[in-house]
C-alpha cells in the first residue's frame, strides 16, 4: 500500500514518567488484580465470620500491637517515598540513591516486626476457619511485602550501577514509589479486619 | 482531525533536553527520507528474531509468540475433543462396559479444564496476542518479554496437567473441583492438587497477557486512533482483558485456598471447623461466570471484524456495539449465583440473579440486532468465513434463549446439572465462541501464513461442523429434560435415553471429522494455497495494511489513523508517521484517550530469561503440590531469573 | 391440504417428546410442582423458539436481496440507516419488554412452589452418603422415628417436606416427575417440600456429581394411598423377622461374625453400623445399591460376592465368603421384609 508522511515524530522525548509510561499502566493493571485478590479474601473472611454467630469460634483475641507498630512504621514510610519519587522526576542520581537505601531498610523493619505478628494472632492456621484466614491474609500482604522489599533492594543496586542514569531507570524508580503506596494501602484494611474485627463481635 | 494536529505544540516543545543528572541521550539513524529498500533492512535487522535454536526460545516478536500460542492451544483442543469423543463412545448405549468411572471422572474433568483453561481462553488471547498490536498499528505488544514468559507458563501448565493424566493422577473432581470431593479427606491422592495448580499456572498467564493487552490499547494506539475509531475486536480484546484481570484473582484465590486446606491443614472450606463448603462456590463463580463472557466476547469481536469485510461497509451501531461490550463486562459479574440456585439460598437473593441473568441478554440482544442490521444492505459476499458467522448466529440465539431458560430459579431446578445444561452452554461456547473462531480462522490465517484456504473444502467444513454440531448438541437439551444427569458415566437401559445417546455420538463424530478436515485444510493452506497479498478480503482495519505475513516490525511506517476504517478512508495513500529511530526498537506510546503521539519508547530486546523464569516458578508450582516449602526454595531461583530479565544489557532499549 | 401435515407433524412432535420420555421426565409431572414447572419450560421454549424464529428470519433476510453495487463501502444511505435503527432500537425494547416478562413469570412460579408445603404433616430427612440416600421418617416420638436407606416412601396426594444434607460431599435431590432438585451440602439444612398427585413409584437420581459412583445413586419415590403407608410405616417401625430356615439361621449368625455388622444395622440383633444403608427391611425395598440393580436373589447375592465389579469405588468390600456362606447370608437378607 502507498505510503504519504502526515506526521514527524522526530522531536518526541524518548521516555515519560507516570501515566505518560506504559509501565505506570502496567503497574496499575497489577496493582488492580492483586486487590481483586485482596479484596476476595477479606470477602471470603467476612463470609465465614458472617455464616457462623459464635465467630470467632472462641479463639482468644489477637495481641494487635505487632501489627500496630507495622502499620505505623508503613505509614511513616509513606514519606520518604514521596520524597524519593520527586527526586526521581527530577533526576537527581545522589538523592534518589540514598532515597532508595533508605527505603530499602524502611522495607526490611516492618518486615521484621511482621516476624513477631504470626504467634501474635494467639491462634494457628490450622486450628480452626478462623485460624486458617488470619494466617491466609497475613501471608498474602507478607507475600506482597518480601517481594517489593526484595525489588527496592535489587534496585537501589542498580541504581549505584552506570545503568542508574537513564531515564528510564528513574521512571522504574516512580513505579517503585507506586507500588510501595499500594502495599500500604493494602495493608490498612487487612490490619482492620486482622486485629479489629473480633474486637467488635 | 488533521494530521498536522498530531504533533501538538506541546509535544515538540518536550524537546528531550538533558535534566537533572540524566545522561545525554543518545541518538541514532531515523527513518525519516529513508527509501524503502533501506529501511526494512534497517528495521529488520533490528527487530527480528535471531536464528537458532536460542534465538528462537528468546523472541520477543508478538507474533512468534502468538504462532506458538495458537498452535499449541490447536493441540489442546484436539486433545479435549478425543476426551469428548471417548466418553461419547462410552455413552452411545446403556451399561456400556468400554470406560469405568475412575477413566471417566477423569475424562470430563481434563475435557472441562482443557477446553476451558487450555484452548478456549489461551486461544482467544492468542489471537489478540497477533491481531492487537497489528490492528492497533504499533511494532510490538506492551511488555514483550512478559508475554513471551506467559506462554513458557501456559504450555508448563498444559504439559503438567497432560503428563498427570497419562499417569492417571488427572483431576477427577469435575472442571469446577468443588469441596468436599476435592477436600483433603474426599479427594485422596495427588489428583484434586493437579486441579489446582493447574490453575495457578494458566491464570498466571492470562493475567499477564490481559495486562499487556490493556497497556498495548491505551498506550500503543497509532496516533490519531482516538477512542472512537478503536476497530470493535480491539475494543472486545480490552474489554475482555479487564474481565480476566478482575476475575481469574478469584479463582486463584480458590486454587490457593484449595491447595492450603489439602496441603497444610487449613479449614476455609471445612464445615466442621468454621470453613463452608459454599464459600468455594462462591469464589469459583465469581470467576467461572465472568469466565464465558471472557471466551465469548472475544468472538463477538471477530463477528464485528468479518461481517463489514463481507457487507462491504461499516458495522451498524458502532457506538452501541462497543457500549454493550462493556455492558456485558460489567453485568458478567453480577450473575455467578445462577450457577448455585439448587443450592438452596435464599428465595429473594436468587429472585435478584434472576433478574440480572436476564438483563444480561439485553446488550447481548443488541449486539446481535447491531450485526443483522449491517448485513441488510444487500446480499452480503458470502466466504467461509461468513458462512461460520452465519452458523454463530444461528446457534449462539439458541443458547442465550436457553441462557434465559436457566435463569429462572425455578425453571433451573429441573435442567440444573442435566445434559440440558451440558447443550445450553455447548451452544453459547461452541456456537458463540468456537465457530466465529473458525470464521476467523479462514478470515486471518491469510494475514498469518501469506496463503489463502481453499475456499471449497471452507464449505465442506462449514456444513460438517454445522450439521455435526447440532445433531450432536440438540438433542441434549430433551434427554436432558428426560432427566438425565451430567457427569454419570452409565445409564440404566429402561429410562430410555440409549437412542438419543446413539444418535448424539454420531452426530460427534460428524463433528469430529469437521475438524481433521479443518486440519487438512489449514496445512493445505499454508503450504500450497494461492498467494494472499495485503489484504484479500479488501477489509477496512490497519492490520491489512501490513504484508501477509507481516514483517518482523509489522509497519514500516507507523500509520496515522484518520478514520475508523483506515484503509477504507485512505485509498490512495496511507498516511504515516516518520522520525522513530531505526537501529534502536523504538515504537509511538500515545496519550489514552485521543492517541496523540507522546513518547518514542523503547520496545524490549529478545531475552531467554523469560523462559528461564518460566521454567523456576513452573517448578516451584509444580514441586508445591507435594510441599508448602517449595515456596521457600523456589524463591531464590525465581528471583535470580527475574533479575537477569530486568537487569540491563546496555543495549540502547535499555537505557532510555 | 397443509393444515392437517403441520398437525400431524406437531402430534408426531409431542408424542415423540412425551413418548420416549420414560420414566425420569421433567417433561411427564405427577405432582403439582413438576407440573409448574412442566408448563413453565413450555412456555419458555415456546416463546423462546419464536424469538429465534424471527431471529432467523432476519438473518436469511440479506440473502434473498440484490448484491450491493456502490463500490465504496463507506458510502451510506442515511434514510435506510434511520430505519434500521429504529428497527433495532424496536427489537431492544421488545427484548427488554419480554424479559421483565420472564423474570415476573419466574418470580410468581416460585411463590407457587413455596405454597405446596405451607401444611405439610409429614418431614422426612434425606442423608447423603456416597453413594447411597439415609432417609428418617420425623416423629416427636423417638421410638416412631423410622430409619431407612434408598427407597422413600410417602403418602399420595399429600405435601411432603423433605429436609435434605449430607455427610460426606454434596449431592442433589431429585425427582424430575415429583419437583425440581436441591443439593445436599455439608453444614447445611435445605428443605424441599413435594407433593405425588397419585399414587405411583417415580424415580430419582443423585443430581450433583459427587465422585465415582455418582452415576448408580438413584432412588425410588412410593407414593401409596394413606392407608397402605401407614400401615407400611408401621411395618417398618418393628424390628428384622427372625430368621426361619436352617440356612438363613447360619446366614443371620455370618452376617454378625463377618464384616457385615461393622457397617449395616439391623434392628432386633446387635448389628448396629451406621454407615452404610439399614438392612432391617431390606428385602421389603425394590432395588438394591441405591437403584444398581432390582431386588433379588441372584442380584443379592451378586452383589454381595462382587460389589466393586457391580459398583467400581463403592464403599461395600468385598468380603470374603464361600458358595455356602454366601447362599446362607442371602437367604438370611431375603427373609428380612
Amino acid at each position: 500500500m502507498k505510503q504519504r508522511p502526515a506526521a514527524d515524530l522526530s522531536g518526541l522525548p524518548t521516555y515519560g514518567v507516570g501515566p505518560r509510561s506504559p509501565t505506570w499502566w502496567g503497574t496499575l493493571g497489577f496493582m488492580a488484580l492483586e486487590g481483586t485478590g485482596f479484596a476476595i479474601a477479606a470477602g471470603a473472611y467476612l463470609y465465614l465470620a458472617q455464616s457462623w454467630p459464635q465467630w470467632p469460634l472462641g479463639a482468644p483475641r489477637p495481641n494487635h500491637w505487632p501489627g500496630t507498630i507495622v502499620t505505623l512504621l508503613l505509614i511513616v514510610s509513606l514519606v520518604p517515598n514521596h520524597m524519593l519519587n520527586r527526586y526521581a522526576e527530577q533526576c537527581a542520581i545522589m538523592p534518589v540513591r540514598i532515597g532508595l537505601v533508605v527505603m530499602s531498610l524502611l522495607g526490611i523493619a516492618p518486615l521484621v516486626v511482621r516476624w513477631f505478628e504470626f504467634p501474635a494472632l494467639n491462634i494457628y492456621w490450622d486450628t480452626n476457619a478462623y485460624g486458617s484466614m488470619l494466617w491466609v491474609l497475613l501471608g498474602l500482604h507478607t507475600t506482597h511485602l518480601i517481594t517489593d522489599v526484595g525489588d527496592t533492594i535489587v534496585l537501589t543496586v542498580l541504581m549505584f550501577t552506570r545503568h542508574g542514569n537513564s531515564g528510564r531507570r528513574f521512571g522504574d524508580v516512580g513505579d517503585n514509589v507506586f507500588y510501595w503506596d499500594f502495599v500500604v494501602a493494602t495493608w490498612i484494611p487487612i490490619y482492620l479486619l486482622i486485629y479489629w474485627t473480633p474486637r467488635l463481635g | 482531525m488533521s494530521s498536522s494536529d498530531l504533533t501538538s505544540e506541546r509535544g515538540l516543545a518536550r524537546q528531550a533536553t538533558p535534566k537533572g543528572d540524566l545522561a545525554p541521550e543518545r541518538d541514532g539513524p531515523r527513518d525519516t527520507g529513508l527509501d524503502d529498500a533501506t529501511l526494512h533492512r534497517w528495521l529488520e535487522r533490528t527487530w527480528r528474531t535471531k536464528p537458532g535454536i536460542i534465538g528462537a526460545l528468546s523472541s520477543v516478536d508478538h507474533k512468534v509468540v502468538a504462532r506458538r500460542y495458537l498452535v499449541t492451544a490447536f493441540v489442546f483442543l484436539c486433545l479435549g475433543g478425543l476426551n469428548a469423543v471417548a466418553m461419547r463412545i462410552q455413552l452411545s448405549g446403556p451399561q456400556r462396559g468400554l470406560i469405568g468411572p475412575d477413566l471417566y471422572n477423569q475424562l470430563f474433568t481434563m475435557h472441562g479444564v482443557t477446553m476451558m483453561f487450555l484452548f478456549a481462553v489461551p486461544i482467544v488471547q492468542a489471537t489478540g496476542i497477533y491481531l492487537v498490536p497489528l490492528m492497533v498499528g504499533t511494532r510490538n505488544i506492551a511488555f514483550p518479554r512478559l508475554n513471551a514468559f506467559s506462554y513458557w507458563i501456559y504450555v508448563s501448565g498444559g504439559i503438567f496437567a497432560w503428563a498427570s493424566f497419562a499417569l492417571s493422577m488427572a483431576p477427577d473432581v469435575g472442571w469446577f473441583a468443588y469441596v468436599p470431593l476435592s477436600g483433603p479427606e474426599f479427594g485422596p491422592g495427588k489428583r484434586a492438587d493437579v486441579w489446582a495448580q493447574m490453575i495457578t499456572y494458566t491464570e498466571v498467564s492470562s493475567l499477564a497477557v490481559a495486562v499487556a493487552t490493556i497497556v498495548t490499547v491505551f498506550k500503543q494506539r497509532a496516533p490519531g486512533m482516538s477512542l472512537d475509531k478503536i476497530p470493535l475486536y480491539v475494543w472486545a480484546m480490552l474489554v475482555t482483558s479487564f474481565v480476566v484481570v478482575f476475575a481469574m484473582p478469584a479463582v486463584m484465590i480458590t486454587s490457593t485456598f484449595l491447595i492450603l486446606d489439602r496441603l497444610v491443614g487449613t479449614h476455609i472450606f471445612n464445615p466442621a471447623e468454621g470453613g463452608d463448603a459454599l464459600l468455594f462456590q462462591h469464589l469459583f463463580w465469581f470467576f467461572g461466570h465472568p469466565e464465558v463472557y471472557i471466551i465469548f466476547l472475544p468472538a463477538t469481536g471477530m463477528v464485528s471484524s468479518i461481517i463489514p469485510a463481507f457487507a462491504r461497509r461499516p458495522v451498524f451501531g458502532h457506538l452501541g456495539l462497543v457500549l454493550s461490550l462493556i455492558a456485558v463486562g460489567f453485568l458478567s459479574f453480577g450473575l455467578w449465583v445462577h450457577h448455585m440456585f439448587a443450592t438452596g439460598l435464599p428465595k429473594l437473593g436468587a429472585s435478584f440473579f434472576t433478574a440480572s441473568s436476564m438483563m444480561i441478554a439485553i446488550p447481548n440482544g443488541l449486539q446481535i440486532f447491531c450485526w443483522l442490521a449491517t448485513m441488510w444492505d444487500g446480499r452480503p459476499v458470502i466466504r467461509t468465513p461468513l458462512l461460520f458467522v452465519f452458523g454463530f448466529v444461528f446457534t449462539f440465539v439458541i443458547g442465550g434463549l436457553t441462557g434465559v431458560m436457566v435463569a429462572s430459579v425455578p425453571l433451573d431446578l429441573q435442567v440444573h446439572d442435566t445434559y440440558f445444561v451440558v447443550a445450553h452452554f455447548h451452544y453459547v461456547l461452541i456456537g458463540g465462541s468456537v465457530f466465529p473462531l473458525l470464521g476467523a480462522a479462514y478470515f486471518w490465517l491469510p494475514k498469518l501464513t501469506g496463503r489463502m484456504m481453499s475456499e471449497r473444502l471452507g464449505r465442506w467444513h462449514f456444513w460438517m461442523a454445522f450439521i455435526g454440531f447440532n445433531a450432536a448438541f440438540f438433542p441434549m437439551h430433551l434427554v436432558g429434560l428426560w432427566g438425565m444427569p451430567r457427569r454419570v458415566y452409565t445409564y440404566p437401559a429402561e429410562l430410555g435415553w440409549g437412542n438419543i445417546n446413539l444418535f448424539i455420538t454420531a452426530g460427534a463424530a460428524v463433528f469430529f471429522l469437521s475438524f481433521v478436515l479443518f486440519t487438512f485444510n489449514m496445512l493445505h493452506g499454508a503450504l500450497r494455497g494461492a498467494p494472499a497479498g495485503n489484504n484479500p478480503w479488501d477489509a477496512g482495519t490497519l492490520e491489512w495494511a501490513t504484508t501477509s505475513p507481516p514483517p518482523s516490525y509489522n509497519f514500516a511506517r507507523i500509520p496515522v489513523v484518520t478514520h475508523a476504517e483506515p484503509l477504507w478512508a485512505e485509498r490512495e495513500a496511507l498516511p504515516v508517521a516518520t522520525g522513530l529511530r531505526v537501529d534502536a526498537r523504538e515504537l509511538v506510546i500515545s496519550t489514552v484517550a485521543e492517541a496523540r503521539p507522546d513518547i518514542r519508547e523503547k520496545s524490549a530486546t529478545p531475552s531467554i530469561w523469560p523462559l528461564f523464569a518460566a521454567i523456576a516458578v513452573g517448578a516451584t508450582f509444580l514441586y508445591s503440590i507435594f510441599t508448602p516449602w517449595a515456596v521457600v526454595w523456589g524463591a531464590l531461583p525465581i528471583a535470580i531469573t527475574l533479575i537477569g530479565w530486568f537487569w540491563p544489557k546496555g543495549d540502547p532499549e535499555d537505557e532510555e | 391440504m397443509r393444515r392437517p401435515v403441520f398437525a400431524a407433524f406437531g402430534t408426531a412432535c409431542v408424542l415423540l417428546l412425551q413418548g420416549c420420555a420414560g420414566w425420569q421426565s421433567a417433561l411427564d409431572p405427577k405432582g403439582p410442582a413438576a407440573s409448574e414447572l412442566a408448563w413453565l419450560i413450555w412456555f419458555f421454549t415456546g416463546l423462546c423458539a419464536l424469538i429465534w424464529l424471527l431471529v432467523m428470519i432476519a438473518l436469511a433476510a440479506p440473502l434473498a436481496m440484490r448484491s450491493r453495487t456502490r463500490s465504496d463501502p463507506l458510502v451510506l444511505d442515511p434514510g435506510a440507516e434511520h430505519r434500521k435503527a429504529r428497527a433495532v432500537w424496536t427489537a431492544l425494547g421488545a427484548t427488554t419488554v419480554i424479559l421483565i416478562g420472564l423474570t415476573l413469570l419466574s418470580f410468581f412460579a416460585n411463590r407457587t412452589l413455596a405454597a405446596i408445603g405451607s401444611d405439610a404433616e409429614l418431614t422426612i430427612r434425606v442423608t447423603g452418603h456416597q453413594w447411597w440416600w439415609e432417609v428418617r421418617y420425623e416423629d416427636a416420638q423417638p421410638s416412631r422415628i423410622l430409619t431407612t436407606a434408598n427407597e422413600i416412601h410417602i403418602p399420595a396426594g399429600e405435601p411432603v417436606r423433605f429436609i435434605v444434607t449430607s455427610t460426606d460431599v454434596i449431592h442433589s435431590f431429585w425427582v424430575p416427575t415429583l419437583a425440581g432438585k436441591l443439593d445436599l451440602i455439608p453444614g447445611h439444612e435445605n428443605v424441599l417440600d413435594l407433593k405425588a398427585d397419585k399414587p405411583g413409584v417415580y424415580r430419582g437420581q443423585c443430581a450433583e456429581f459427587c465422585g465415582q459412583q455418582h452415576a448408580n445413586m438413584s432412588t425410588l419415590i412410593v407414593a401409596e394411598p394413606r392407608p397402605v403407608f401407614d400401615a407400611w410405616l408401621n411395618d417398618q417401625l418393628r424390628s428384622a423377622v427372625a430368621p426361619v430356615s436352617a440356612e438363613a439361621s447360619a446366614g443371620a449368625a455370618l452376617f454378625l461374625d463377618r464384616a457385615c455388622v461393622m457397617c449395616h444395622k439391623i434392628g432386633g440383633t446387635v448389628a448396629g453400623g451406621t454407615v452404610a444403608p439399614d438392612l432391617t427391611h431390606i428385602a421389603s425395598r425394590q432395588t438394591l445399591a441405591a437403584g444398581t440393580l432390582t431386588m433379588s436373589r441372584g442380584n443379592l447375592a451378586a452383589w454381595i460376592a462382587d460389589p466393586q465389579g457391580i459398583k467400581p469405588g463403592a464403599h461395600m468390600p468385598v468380603v470374603d465368603l464361600n458358595g455356602d456362606e454366601l447362599n446362607a447370608i442371602v437367604a438370611y437378607l431375603e427373609g428380612l421384609k
